[in-house]
């Protein structure tokens, strides 16, 4: 087996970070009280969304520099695995809201940033699949991902500090660094991040490796095909 | 094109005929800048399909990629800016005009005609790869250009109510820097797309 390790690394994070952050001490707040423990859940994997995302974006970049089709199909996939994050990313963030806003939905900036940043990226795999020639597709998407990653960034980063929003950072709240982040979280909260980053690479990488296995059934039977006629 | 705007505009007219009196000048911003967003997406679609085979070969072999990004940018950026001041003629002498500021409407008018045109141009190119593009155009752009819509609506929402103008440099700023973001990804994407 080809390096282990890092998978029984995901594994074990994800466990520590269910049970610790279920279990453990966290600091008491108005308001937001014991849902505070959805830091771990709902803020970790926006993190790593938008790190997968990043380098998606890189891997498109190195695509069109050097015209290998695998960069291509590890872009595509850590889009999908950052696609999915996002979904639970919204629906962890749809329930804390629903205790602590009280609306499941409410009109807050970054929401619809976000629901629009998910709307730029199922696009993207509407693009993909208009396309019938490997190559033509894995350009024309890799031009499309760098772009849509461009516009992403100030969508959920920056557009939302600049007006009032319920989420931190913005609108007179404080940012993170500040907001009673002690200790207890941070045991839980970095171990989180990087547990969720692995969990995504991993689901990209088995899907990356059944795109290559098929990939190489198909010329395999093309040239079957071609030796009997 | 401006047939496609003036009528648009009639029938938004003629819709809100019933009741004048609602229309109050957020309603009015609001649906300006959805009738130049439609006029837009529809103005600069053609801007790659509408090409034959052919020329867009000659093209190839006539000039750099580059230049011709820019060149198309600059050139639906001036169809933008007609269409909008045309049409932002034509809907103030049936709607009424409740603009406080002139001046930072018709900044915002510029900065907004740029941006949308230097955005759509660029996915009018990626969609006219694909077969289905005209609704592939909508799908890939909408979602891109939403921010910078928003941020044109609050600006033009300034210049409505006449407020000074240090209270919107922040929106100035942000929808130049978008402006200038969208540009320079166009120019050093868009080599990759012309090739194939």
């Amino acid at each position: 087996m080809r390096k282990i390790w890092w998978k029984i690394l995901c594994i074990v994070i994800i466990f520590y970070v269910i049970i610790i952050g279920l279990t453990g001490p966290v600091p008491r707040l108005a308001i937001i009280n014991e849902s505070i423990r959805n830091t771990y859940f709902h803020v970790a994997l926006w993190l790593a969304m938008t790190f997968l995302l990043f380098v998606s974006m890189i891997f498109s970049i190195r695509y069109l520099n050097k015209g290998r089709i695998n960069d291509d199909d590890i872009a595509s996939e850590l889009t999908k695995s950052a696609i999915f994050f996002g979904i639970l990313g919204c629906l962890t963030g749809s329930v804390w809201a629903n205790y602590t806003w009280g609306d499941p939905w409410p009109n807050d900036p970054k929401l619809n940033g976000a629901a629009v940043g998910i709307l730029m990226y199922l696009a993207y795999l509407l693009l993909r699949s208009s396309f019938e020639d490997d190559q033509r597709r894995a350009r024309i998407s890799s031009v499309y991902n760098i772009f849509a990653f461009a516009v992403f960034i100030p969508i959920i980063y920056i557009l939302p500090r600049l007006t009032d929003s319920l989420h931190p950072g913005s609108g007179g709240n404080s940012t993170f660094g500040s907001y009673d982040f002690d200790n207890n979280i941070r045991k839980v909260f970095y171990p989180a991040v990087i547990g969720y980053i692995l969990l995504g690479l991993w689901l990209a990488e088995l899907r990356i490796r059944i795109k290559r296995i098929n990939r190489v059934r198909e010329e395999t039977m093309i040239t079957e095909h071609q030796s009997l006629k | 094109m401006l047939l496609y705007v003036v009528s648009t505009i009639f029938v938004c007219y003629l819709s809100f005929n019933l009741r004048r009196n609602q229309l109050t000048p957020i309603v009015w911003n609001t649906l300006f800048w959805i009738i130049l967003l439609f006029t837009a997406v529809n103005a600069i679609a053609k801007s790659f399909s509408q090409e034959r085979h052919g020329r867009l070969l000659y093209y190839y072999n006539l000039c750099s990629p580059q230049a011709i990004i820019i060149s198309k940018i600059i050139y639906n950026s001036l169809i933008m800016l007609m269409l909008s001041g045309m049409g932002f003629i034509f809907y103030a002498f049936v709607m009424g005009n409740p603009v406080g500021d002139m001046l930072l409407f018709a900044v915002c008018g510029l900065l907004s005609s740029i941006g949308f045109a230097s955005v759509l141009t660029l996915v009018a190119g990626i969609a006219s790869k694909a077969d289905n593009s005209a609704t592939l155009m909508a799908v890939l752009s909408f979602p891109i250009i939403l921010p910078m819509l928003l941020m044109t609506i609050k600006l033009a929402k300034n210049a409505l109510d006449g407020l000074d103008w240090s209270v919107s440099t922040d929106e100035i700023s942000t929808l130049l820097s978008i402006d200038l973001i969208v540009i320079t990804l166009s120019y050093l994407l868009f080599p990759y797309l012309w090739r194939s």
